[in-house]
Formats: structure tokens, sequence, C-alpha cells
């Protein structure tokens, strides 16, 4: 039985240049440098990516849904924060 | 600890989300049963991708031609990386990497007993592509939008790679079935051997199906295991017939009123006995994985060790 099991590496690709990096998936290796490798064969054989990030699973913080109230349905009253809640008369085409 | 009431509320709630069409992300509360039937369901589909190389493996080496062989290098490929986003998708589920090693070593986990036939022919190459994926491919498709957020995009992905596997099979099979007497009995062959397995694969019948129901209730499933069967026999027979095969079954008969093709009688008996481990290949199959992962324990090892080793030689920097 091996002593140490890799960690878990989160996976993020950017698919060309003016795109953002987004998560892609997860893969296990033993440090940064293997993740990176991995993560090549194991996401962008198909040509998908251009540029990758890999981040340890265990140091991303998460949000709990549990609190998805108090965090997020704050903002769901504050109409006034679109631009539909403004009137303009019809004259006004683009504003 | 929550009280009975508080639970009963809670998946009320959590069945109304899934009616809605909402996804469920692996942080969501969701019930004991629905993690379990996931769990189940997603590891023995990534234990499927996993055994799965090993009877494509078998013919890399001796592939016909350079094209035929970066093909079939680069499926089996690809079928280890659906195994590895299949495996991340459950562990998100909180079981990890080398549990569910653990549960396919053991054989406490099942994989696809399609994976317990031998492949005998190169033909069996280009029946596999065809027959094989074509049947994962029907099942697959509506799997893109189960409920489960990780599965649903791992099957996107997957599914996205895999028409390619079904074209490559395929066009091995109208190679073979255009050339010489031989070369067509070979696909002929291969096609009689592989048929009915690939029917099998597609689940037992609807009234012997246990999990249907709630599968069905929580999108794990979007349409029952006979109809996904009909859906692959009537898009197979025409493709049989367009490059010269017989489908081997006497039965097998259009039905105009139906829509459909009639077929015989599936032998689930021969089906129950390779999944209970009494198929052709079973032991090699495991003998191989299980080999594979011991002797490749002490690589593991020593990345592990050369990683932790430059972590201290940078932190003593």
């Amino acid at each position: 039985m091996s002593t140490k099991n890799w960690p878990l590496w989160e996976v993020f690709v950017r698919s060309k240049n003016g795109l953002e990096h987004r998560h892609f998936g997860s893969l296990h290796a033993a440090d940064a440098e293997m993740a990176l490798e991995n993560a090549r064969d194991v996401y962008t054989r198909r040509n998908e990516g251009i540029s990758i990030w890999v981040v340890e699973s265990k140091d991303i913080t998460a949000s709990n849904p549990e609190n998805n109230g108090e965090l997020f349905e704050p903002a769901q009253d504050k109409i006034y924060r679109h631009p539909t809640f403004y009137d303009l008369p019809d004259e006004v085409k683009h504003m | 600890m929550m009280s009975e009431e508080q639970i009963k509320n809670l998946e009320i709630q959590f069945e109304e989300r899934i009616a809605r069409d909402e996804k469920i992300e692996p942080k969501d509360w969701m019930p004991e049963k629905y993690r379990k039937t996931h769990l189940r369901q997603m590891s023995q589909h990534a234990h499927s991708e996993i055994i799965g190389m090993l009877p494509e493996g078998n013919w890399i080496t001796r592939a016909p031609s350079l094209r035929r062989k970066v093909a079939l290098l680069a499926k089996v490929q690809d079928e280890a990386g659906h195994g590895l986003y299949l495996y991340s998708a459950c562990e998100t589920l909180g079981t990890s990497r080398d549990e569910l090693y653990e549960q396919l070593h053991s054989g406490k986990a099942k994989y696809s007993s399609i994976f317990n036939y031998p492949t005998v022919s190169w033909a069996d190459m280009g029946a596999i592509g065809w027959l094989v994926d074509g049947a994962a491919i029907i099942n697959q498709v509506p799997l893109c939008n189960t409920s489960y957020g990780p599965y649903a995009r791992a099957m996107v992905r997957v599914c996205k790679e895999e028409s390619f596997h079904q074209r490559q099979g395929y066009e091995i099979m109208i190679k073979l079935a255009n050339g010489t007497p031989e070369q067509k009995e070979m696909a002929q062959d291969a096609l009689n051997r592989w048929w009915w397995p690939s029917l099998m694969m597609l689940g037992p019948t609807d009234a012997e199906s246990i999990h249907t129901a709630q599968s069905m209730k929580w999108k794990l499933k979007r349409k029952s295991n006979d109809d996904l069967r009909q859906q692959f026999i009537d898009q197979t027979v025409p493709q049989a017939e367009l490059i010269g095969l017989t489908i081997p079954d006497a039965d097998l008969k259009w039905n105009e009123e139906r829509g459909s093709y009639d077929f015989g009688e599936i032998d689930w008996n021969e089906f129950w006995q390779v999944v209970k481990g009494y198929g052709p290949c079973n032991k090699e199959r495991m003998n191989a994985r299980v080999g594979a992962w011991e002797r490749g324990e002490w690589v593991r090892d020593a990345a592990m060790a050369h990683a932790e080793k430059k972590q201290k030689q940078k932190q003593a920097v």
C-alpha cells in the first residue's frame, strides 16, 4: 500500500486569448508540475486550451450553499441597480 | 442532527428543484439515496472506461497501418480521459480515488459486462467502435442533461469526444466489408460475436430493471433500457445493410406499424452469467488491471517522495 496518495488539483483552462480561464475539472498529481502535465493530457487533447492554471483543491475556499440566503438574497430586491429600473421618454433611443 | 420532518421538507424541496430542471451541485443538500445512486452509476461508468481500454489495447501494437494505429491509440487515450473525468465527478460526492480503485480491484464494484468478451481479430476493433461505442453514445447522450452538475458536465465532454470513436470503428468495418472474401468474413464474424452483447449492454429489460423508476425521476436516466435498445437497433440495422453485412438475428424484421425493427429473444442468462463474473475474460481483465496498479505502486511512491523533497528544498532556501 502506498504511504501517501497524490493530492487533488483543480484545473483551469483559457481556451483562447481574450477569454478567461474557466474551471475544466480536477485530477490527481504528486506536485504542481505534474498536475500541469497531466492537465494537458486530460483536458486539452483537442486544442481546447492555450493556457492552464492548476491549484491544489484544498487551497480553495468555497462558500456554503446553506448560507446562500444571507449571501445572495439581498441582491434580489435591488432592482435599481439595473438600467431597466429608470424611466426615459421613448424619444431617447440609446442610453 | 435533523429531525425526520426537517429531512422530509428538504426532500420535497429537492425533488421540486429537480422537477424545475435545476442542477444539483456537490455542496448542495441531497438525499442519501441520491448520493449513493449517483456514486454507484458514475463509478460503474468510470470503471467501465478504465477496463474498456484493455480489449482494444490488445490490438494497438498489431494495428494494420499507421493510420489505424494512431486512431486506436487516440481512442484508448480518450477512454483513460473519460475514466478520469468520471472518477473526479465521483470524488465530488466524497469518495476518494483510492476507495474507488479499491472497490474496482476487490470486485465490489461492477463495470460494463461487454468488456469481458475477448478481442480475437482486428475486425473486433471495428465492431467495438461501431457497436459498443454506438450503444454507449445512445446511453450517454441523454445523460448530458442529468440533474447532477458534475456528472452532466463530464458527459458533455465524453459525448463530444466519443463520436470519432464510432466513426473510426465503422470505417474499419467498411474497409473490411469491401476487402477480400476473407476480410469480409472477418467483419461478419466480428458482427456475429458483438451484436448480442451490444444489445445486452443497454441493460436488463424494463420489467427487470430495479433502478429505473427512481433514476428517471432524478433525470439520471431519461429513457428506459428497452427504448434505448430499440433506438440502437433501428439506427444500426441500416448501417449493416449499407456495407453488406448481416445482423445475426433470424427474427429481425421491419415492423411497418411500429416504425421499428422487431428482433429476437436476448439470452439474458448469458448476460447475468457475465455480470456475475463467469464471462470469457472477467478474470483476465481484473488480473490485468490489478497487476498494472500493483506494478505502478513504486512509481507513484517515487513521484510523491520526489515532490516532497523538492518542496523541502524550496522551503530551505
